[in-house]
Formats: structure tokens, C-alpha cells, sequence
């Protein structure tokens, strides 16, 4: 079991942030992401746009400021379990919490920080006759490790940039690789779409286009892909692993469920320190509302920082709180 | 006035009209007529939350720029009638469409 003072669910800029002004209190923290990398929305969906409105920034990139952000809370050592979803929170004798993740794992915290912004990062599944029934059993949204594909027959689905990369890239280890998607040509990155083209020619993969897979069967594990293309023929493939690959979409999922009271997918709070309705239970970023609310990072970094001042007194509640600047105290370190 | 139709995901079907001249795109038409998509990134064809099969008038429509094609490419439901409603200006060329929401709905 991992044991920190604050377990912060969602690692977007404000997650981050909230550490720095965390650790200045000297609190520790843990952070939890559904997305196998930080950044949330900065990283997920516009890594590369400038950003404007960061105070002494005139114009950053957001996956830079994410990686500023990173840098900045280095000295405070927090952990982080990445490529989870939090999925309950359960309220000790003692007022304090245990999180359990997705895949099991377990911190104990005193206080929780919901920094979630739009909710979790899920994958976008197409519709397939059969397709929940074989998750983990073959069926996977991303991939985690590539080794495990080693000599099997994959099928990949989609055709953005990561189904044209992760073809390319399993051209090379898996038995058999084949690529289903819905048009007769590629938006990707043109380079990868090339080289798509070419190694289906070489004979290396097979490249079925115009088409959708339609369903999947097996026998406790996934054994075939039905595919039906445009004119209506059918085809069935064997396959031991079916990878469709349509991106991610963000969903509010298990924070709903949380006895929290929730306005519209967001967590109704208290502006003199985001705290939710339960105890020890903050929430901070996008993920709150508020009268005057407005998503945006710089209003979450300010949240981040009147939250961790009334957190102290759950963390310590024997300790007097006096506020101190960082020009006089510096960057105090555990 | 241009008049075009809006069929929400429960299949209901009803007129929307919008003054002409306006400058809002057929996303935040949509938003502002109270219908339910996320619209997470604003308009910039990187979140395909505002995704909309276009059953009639489809040929009338600007054809869509890479970018929206490349992030139509990552929808398990697009089709060849898909478009980003955030990427549709409300103009004369949408007048008698009819725009089925396609985008799941937010949570
Ligand atoms: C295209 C675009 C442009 C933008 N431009 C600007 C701009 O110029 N300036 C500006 O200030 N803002 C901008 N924003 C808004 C800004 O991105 C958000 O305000 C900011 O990302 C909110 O940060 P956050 O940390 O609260 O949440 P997020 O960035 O959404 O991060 C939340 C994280 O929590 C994780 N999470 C949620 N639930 C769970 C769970 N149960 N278990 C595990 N993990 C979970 C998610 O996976 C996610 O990574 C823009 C947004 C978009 C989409
Ligand atoms: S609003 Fe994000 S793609 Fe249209």
C-alpha cells in the first residue's frame, strides 16, 4: 500500500501544480492518471498549440509548460501511478481515505485532491458484436507492451496516427499484422501512411480497406474477426489480439458515484478553500464549479494554492499554518 | 432566416433557424439551441466531441480540411457523410440540411 499525506486523482496541469503548493506546506503527494503520461488535456489533446495566457509566459507550448511543471515539483519527489483509473474511495475510521485504482493499486491518504478535470481519458470503442466480452481476453484499447505480441496475429482497427505507428511498429515482432479501416485512404501522417502502403504491398501486412469489422468470437479467448466491407462481403479473420485504436474521449465515470454533490459533471464547491461537500474531499481545476467558474489553467493554479492551505490542517492538524513567501523561505525540499 | 433540421441521438427531428449573417459555427449553433455535446476544445477540430452525420445537403458544404478529416480518421463511427460541427460555417449552404448528432453523449 502506498502511504502520502495528499493522493491528488488526475495529473493535468492542475494536479501538478497542486504539489508544488502542496510540498511549500511540506506535503506529500501522490498523483493518479487514467492516461499512461501527465499533462492531462495540455498533453492529451493539444501538446503542440502555444498557450497565452500564462502569467510571464507571453507564449508557451503546452507540452513544454507541462514538462516546466514537471520540473518544478521534482524537488518535492512525488509519486505517481500512471495508466490507472481511480475507481473508489473509501473513508477510514479515522477520517482518512484509501483510493483503489483500476488495477488494484491502493493509497492511503489524509486528505484527497479530485484535480480531473473533464473526467477520465477513455478509449473510443466502435461498435462490434461481442467486443466488451473479450477486454483483456484479446481485446485491448492500447498497447502496453508489445512483447506480448510477439508472434501473434494481430488485428489493428482505425486509421489515425497511432493505428498507422503501431503497424508499422508490429510489422516487425508479430506473426501476422492486419490493418482494418473505414475509408480507402490514410489522413495520417503522411509518412507513416506511405510506409503502410508499402510494407502491405511487400506482403509484410495485410491491409483491408473500405471495411469495418463488424464482430468477434471465441472461445473464452479471441479467436476470430468478422469484417464487412463497403459492398457488403463478408470476410473471417483468425486473430489471437484485436487492438481498435480510435482515440480517447473523456468521461466523468466512477467521481460520479462518489456522494459528491455534482452540477452539471462537475463537483459544486466551496470558494474559500474547493472543498467538496465530504470532508477532507477537495476538487480543483475543471472539474469544479462554482458561481463565476471559469476552465481555465491559471484559475486552477490559483485554487491549487488556497486548497493546500486548508488541507494543512487535516495533514497536521496539530500544527499552526503560518503563510511565508518563497522569496524569503526558498523552495524548501523533503 | 436560415432554416436547417437537427435530429438529437433519440432520433427526434426539429427546425432550427438561425438569422443570416450570423458568424457561429453550426458547434456552437448547436450549443446554444441547448443541444447536449461537450464541445471540449472550443472549435478546433481537436476533440471530435461536435461530430454530426450530415443526411441531406451534404454536397452543399465547404469540404472538410485535413485537419478535420485526419480527426474524423480517429472516430469509430464516422462515415463518408461525418463532419465536425465545429468546422460547418451557418450560412446559405447549410439552409434545408438535416444534421444527425453523432458525438456520444457527455457524461
Ligand atoms: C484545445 C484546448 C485549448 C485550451 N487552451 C487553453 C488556454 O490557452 N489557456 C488555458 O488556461 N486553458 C486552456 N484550455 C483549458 C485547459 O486545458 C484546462 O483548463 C486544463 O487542462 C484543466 O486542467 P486540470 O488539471 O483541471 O484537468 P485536465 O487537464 O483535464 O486533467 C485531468 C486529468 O485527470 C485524469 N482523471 C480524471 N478522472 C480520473 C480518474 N477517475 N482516475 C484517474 N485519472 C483521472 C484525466 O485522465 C486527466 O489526465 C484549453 C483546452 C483545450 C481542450
Ligand atoms: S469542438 Fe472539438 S472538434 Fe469540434
Amino acid at each position: 500500500m502506498i502511504t502520502t499525506d495528499i493522493c491528488i486523482i488526475g495529473a493535468g496541469p492542475v494536479g501538478l501544480f497542486a504539489v508544488f503548493e502542496a510540498g511549500l506546506l511540506k506535503m506529500r503527494c501522490h498523483l493518479i492518471d487514467a492516461l499512461p503520461q501527465v499533462g492531462g488535456q495540455l498533453s492529451e489533446i493539444y501538446p503542440q498549440k502555444p498557450i497565452y495566457d500564462i502569467p510571464g509566459y507571453p507564449a508557451i507550448n503546452a507540452q513544454t509548460l507541462v514538462d516546466n511543471l514537471m520540473e518544478q515539483i521534482a524537488p518535492f519527489n512525488p509519486g505517481f501511478t500512471l495508466g490507472e483509473r481511480v475507481e473508489s474511495l473509501d473513508r477510514q475510521e479515522d477520517g482518512s481515505y484509501q483510493i483503489t485504482t483500476s488495477d488494484g493499486t491502493a493509497v492511503h491518504c489524509q486528505v484527497v485532491v479530485i484535480a480531473g478535470g473533464l473526467g477520465s481519458f477513455e478509449p473510443r470503442k466502435p461498435e462490434i458484436l461481442n467486443l466488451e466480452q473479450f477486454e483483456g481476453k484479446g481485446v485491448a484499447y492500447m498497447v502496453k507492451n508489445p512483447e506480448q505480441l510477439r508472434n501473434r496475429r494481430v488485428v489493428l482497427a482505425g486509421g489515425g496516427d497511432s493505428a498507422l505507428d503501431w503497424t508499422i511498429f508490429l510489422a516487425e515482432i508479430a506473426k501476422e499484422v492486419t490493418l482494418v479501416h473505414r475509408s480507402d485512404s490514410f489522413r495520417g501522417a503522411p509518412d507513416s501512411a506511405e510506409k503502410v502502403v508499402e510494407l502491405a504491398k511487400q506482403g509484410r501486412i495485410n491491409l483491408v480497406l473500405q471495411s469495418n469489422i463488424t464482430s468477434i468470437n471465441g472461445n473464452g479467448h479471441l479467436q476470430e474477426v468478422t469484417i464487412t466491407a463497403k459492398d457488403k462481403s463478408v470476410t473471417t479473420l483468425e486473430a489471437d489480439n484485436l487492438i481498435p485504436l480510435f482515440g480517447l474521449t473523456p468521461k466523468l465515470g466512477p467521481i460520479a458515484d462518489w456522494g459528491l454533490s455534482i452540477d452539471k459533471s462537475a463537483i459544486s464547491v466551496d470558494t474559500t478553500d474547493y472543498s467538496t461537500n465530504v470532508e477532507r474531499i477537495y476538487a480543483i481545476g475543471d472539474i469544479n464549479t462554482y458561481p463565476g467558474k471559469l476552465k481555465l489553467i491559471l484559475c486552477g493554479f490559483h485554487e491549487a494554492a488556497l486548497m493546500c492551505q486548508s488541507a494543512f490542517h487535516h495533514v497536521h492538524p496539530n500544527q499552526k499554518l503560518s503563510f511565508k513567501y518563497t522569496t524569503v523561505n526558498g523552495v524548501p525540499t523533503f | 432566416m436560415i432554416t436547417f433540421t437537427v435530429e438529437d441521438r433519440d432520433g427526434e427531428q426539429k427546425p432550427v433557424e438561425v438569422p443570416e449573417g450570423i458568424s457561429l459555427s453550426l458547434m456552437e449553433v448547436l450549443k446554444a439551441s441547448d443541444y447536449n455535446i461537450l464541445a471540449t476544445c472550443g472549435g478546433m477540430a481537436l476533440c471530435a466531441t461536435c461530430h454530426v452525420q450530415v443526411v441531406n445537403g451534404f454536397d452543399n458544404l465547404p469540404p472538410a480540411q485535413d485537419l478535420e478529416l485526419d480527426m474524423l480518421d480517429t472516430l469509430p463511427d464516422a462515415d463518408s457523410d461525418s463532419r465536425l460541427a465545429c468546422q460547418i460555417r451557418v450560412d446559405e449552404a447549410v439552409e434545408g440540411a438535416l444534421f444527425r448528432i453523432k458525438s456520444e453523449e457527455p457524461s
